[in-house]
């Protein structure tokens, strides 16, 4: 664990114990629970994201892969009786493919992340809308995936599986980033990609993977949130979701210019979001504030630690 | 001789556990051109930092103008005319010269929404430049315009602040020799006019040419001044160092061995209508010489896979190497230390072990998992054989000095296996000490075996270092000159003239 790690271990402690003190229901087991659920379900797609920053770039299409996914996953199973792990990994193909396509476009047609993510962003929410002519996907009466179901919102001894799931992934990531070749590989690309170019790493498929592997992530994600929300309006299914995923990076300590940030960071920027959204309900401040009150925790928390940084280099610069 | 107006004595600096300056002295009269010399680290950037005001000397006097200062703010060293032309230029890409020229004090057309007056800017530049004698105007983009003409754009910005003392920092290490003497030509018009120059470079010929004096540094101690009549390029080195450097050029100790090169018709992105050929044999040195912009460095690049080549091959012990493909240059043994060190060379951010391991990640890992163990027994062992001076291997890139810089990027690929190694520009703002270094590791490389093509801009490097010189014009080899026929006039003549001679060697 870094030092940004063990710091916002402790800004998530004490908002936690604050909301605890003021409303005892934040420590009950279905609270828990269910925060722990979200904070999968978030989770997942915020490492997909911080993989994709690492590199120096950005993937704001998440949100509408969710919906779009959301919308195909419940359809294929629904309406075509598709075979609910060929559906799974079909979902995942979807996922990688679209990870693939804007790795491409970014690396061999050179276009910047922001603007390519973007356009997916849009295209693939219209695409959502126009599949389901606008209308709500969902299960209906009768249609039961025991399995399915069990996997995705089940409870392994009171604990959510996607949370779980997160864990995993969580686990498989650290090694990825923190212990491989391609790990490395990574950080370097996105530290100077010139200089990486330069020692032999093949820097376009480095990025390329990058996004199919937030692509994947993603795809994953989409499949929890469509068994989590059982129906999908496919207008409003993942809005935002994109920004969710870059502030737990940033807050993890991911430089949106690349090439730092760890695992443990994004994870424990998803758990301080999801406490926060805890703690806008229990604390019955009105849910119109919710992002207020993200957005202020999110800027508060980075404003401290560059005003950290600075006076910590301030006071390395005097003592030399 | 004029009076001195600034004249800084028994200067100090101290750093915990490092005396930066102790007891430096100078002076700079109007219309004198001082060369200061020493190796990096000797203090020369300290004592400049203290004249631009940015660092305050421990203790000392600072005499500006018959006034006594303890220590200059920048405002009064920016108010007394003294002006810098960084090493690094700070100039806006993205702005015309003009624009840059006038950058932070624009004159303004008048009225609430301070309109740019740019039509007035243009007319107050021009006389700089006419005075330069630029080959550029107001309006040029500052993007457009090569390495030379943008320092002669920082001295036009230095001038039209009245600058009565004027600091070049190694202001040729990116320059041709035509280049480099335009700008000499520049620094003694300056003179004329009454401007104090202070040169800071490493190239001490030109120094001989053009410096009415010398202050030399060693390790932040007066080492020694000469004047006029005294100055040579051994009589500063020895003043630099403190001993006296044996002849440059050492032949190599194995006979020429077999090809292990060779460009069959390589024709590079920047100029597709050229082609080269060129052999390298293992054990030899081959110098590439010419003029900036001659194509030396989209060779480079062409041949270790940067860049896809047009047309062509190149053959590594007679297998043709598959073009645009870096990964596979390094797997067939030919390695490029390219001539950004710090772009391209090396990640700052990154620790000497990290980067020394980056080019074969795959060789310190087992099952995909990087063993740091393994990453840290390979820089320490090249650290000690390249004599990286730093405390620990993980120190991190970006806080060594240039020579140490070029000594990593060097241990990364001699870590693996090199049969072809290219250097381009390898000593460039790289002090006298250091370069020493560089050349005879390359000379030990070659002697075990290497073939090594070394880009380079500096004559005295080319005509010192090199068995063979190749010399390119306009995208093509031009010429190649044996040891028997190398001399600044023949490598020159090559460099300048489209004429083709062919020279066995």
């Amino acid at each position: 664990m870094t030092k940004k790690d063990i710091g916002l271990l402790l800004l998530i402690l004490v908002v936690g114990a604050a909301v605890a003190l003021k409303n005892p229901l934040f420590l009950s087991a279905i609270n828990l629970g269910n925060t722990a659920n979200l904070i999968g379900l978030f989770g997942i797609v915020a490492i997909g994201q911080a993989i994709v920053i690492i590199t120096g770039g950005i993937e704001l299409s998440v949100g509408s892969v969710i919906a779009l996914l959301g919308v195909f996953f419940v359809d294929f199973l629904v309406n075509h009786h598709m075979p609910w792990p060929a559906a799974v990994l079909l979902m995942m193909a979807f996922g990688a493919l679209i990870g693939l396509l804007h790795g491409l476009m970014i690396t061999k047609l050179g276009l910047q992340p922001f603007i390519v993510t973007l356009c997916g962003l849009l295209i693939y929410r219209g695409v959502a809308r126009f599949y389901t002519a606008d209308a709500a996907a969902g299960f209906g009466f009768g249609l039961s995936f025991p399995w399915l179901e069990q996997l995705t919102i089940g409870r392994i001894g009171g604990v959510p599986v996607s949370f779980i799931a997160m864990l995993i992934i969580a686990a498989l990531m650290w090694v990825v980033l923190h212990r491989s070749v391609f790990g490395r590989y990574l950080q370097a690309v996105g530290k100077n990609e010139e200089a990486a170019r330069y020692s032999g790493i093949p820097t376009q498929k480095v990025i390329v993977a990058a996004y199919v592997i937030c692509g994947v992530l993603t795809s994953i994600s989409a499949i929890f949130f469509a068994m989590y929300t059982k129906s999908i309006s496919p207008s409003s299914h993942g809005n935002f979701y994109e920004l969710y995923a870059i502030a737990a990076s940033v807050l993890g300590g991911f430089s949106l210019r690349g090439g730092e940030g760890s695992i443990v960071g994004v994870v424990l920027g998803a758990v301080l979001l999801q406490v926060l959204q805890n703690l806008v309900n229990l604390l019955g401040i009105p849910s119109s504030l919710n992002f207020a009150v993200t957005g202020s925790v999110i800027l508060i928390g980075v404003l401290a630690d560059t005003q950290f940084n600075a006076y910590r280099e301030r006071r390395r610069r005097t003592a030399q | 001789m004029a009076d001195p107006f600034l004249v800084l004595t028994d200067i100090c600096k101290t750093y915990p556990g490092v005396q930066a300056l102790d007891h430096v002295a100078l002076e700079a009269r109007p219309g004198e051109i001082i060369g200061l010399i020493g190796e990096n680290g000797a203090g020369k950037s300290t004592l400049m930092k203290i004249l631009g005001g940015v660092v305050q000397p421990t203790s000392g006097h600072i005499v500006l103008d018959g006034q006594d200062h303890a220590n200059l703010s920048v405002q009064q060293s920016m108010e007394a005319g003294i002006a810098f032309v960084h090493q690094e230029l700070n100039l806006f890409d993205n702005l015309d010269v003009a624009g840059n020229v006038f950058i932070g004090r624009e004159p303004l057309m008048g009225g609430p929404l301070r309109l740019v007056d740019r039509k007035k800017m243009a007319t107050l530049v021009q006389p700089y430049l006419d005075m330069l004698g630029a080959e550029f105007g107001p309006g040029t983009m500052v993007e457009e315009l090569p390495i030379a003409a943008r320092q002669i754009l920082e001295i036009a910005k230095a001038l039209s602040q009245n600058a009565r003392l004027l600091i070049l920092d190694e202001p040729t290490s990116s320059l041709t020799m035509a280049e480099t003497d335009r700008l000499l030509g520049v620094i003694r018009q300056l003179k004329a006019r009454g401007v104090c120059v202070i040169f800071v470079t490493h190239r001490l010929n030109e120094l001989t040419v053009c410096a009415d004096r010398i202050v030399a540094l060693r390790d932040g101690k007066p080492a020694g001044r000469l004047a006029q009549d005294e100055i040579s390029p051994p009589a500063m080195i020895r003043l630099m160092i403190g001993r006296d450097l044996k002849a440059l050029y050492t032949p190599p100790s194995i006979s020429l061995g077999a090809p292990v090169l060779e460009l069959r018709g390589v024709t590079t992105a920047e100029w597709p209508t050229e082609k080269v050929d060129m052999t390298l044999h293992a054990g030899e040195i081959v110098g590439l010489a010419g003029l900036i912009g001659a194509g030396r460095t989209e060779l480079a690049r062409t041949v270790f896979g940067i860049d896809r080549a047009l047309a062509g091959e190149v053959l590594v012990q007679g297998v043709a190497l598959p073009p645009g493909s870096p990964q596979l240059a390094i797997a067939a043994g030919v390695f490029l230390v390219p001539e950004d060190r710090k772009k391209s060379g090396l990640l700052l951010d990154l620790s000497i072990a990290e980067n020394i391991a980056l080019v074969d990640m795959k060789g310190h890992a087992s099952g995909g998992l990087v063993q740091a163990g393994r990453i840290h027994d390979t820089a320490l062992r090249m650290k000690g054989e390249m004599d990286i001076r730093a405390h620990d291997v993980d120190v991190l890139g970006g806080t060594l000095s240039g020579g140490n810089q070029q000594k990593v990027v060097l241990a990364k690929w001699l870590s693996l296996a090199p049969k072809v190694l290219i250097c381009d520009e390898p000593t460039r703002g790289i002090d006298v000490g250091a370069k020493q270094d560089i050349y005879a590791m390359l000379r030990r490389l070659a002697d075990s075996g290497i073939a090594i093509l070394m880009i380079s801009s500096d004559m005295e490097e080319v005509i010192g270092v090199s068995d063979r010189v190749a010399v390119m014009h306009e995208g093509r080899i031009n010429g190649i000159l044996g040891r028997d026929d190398l001399s600044e006039q023949s490598v020159m003549q090559l460099a300048v003239s489209r004429e083709h001679k062919e020279q066995a060697a």
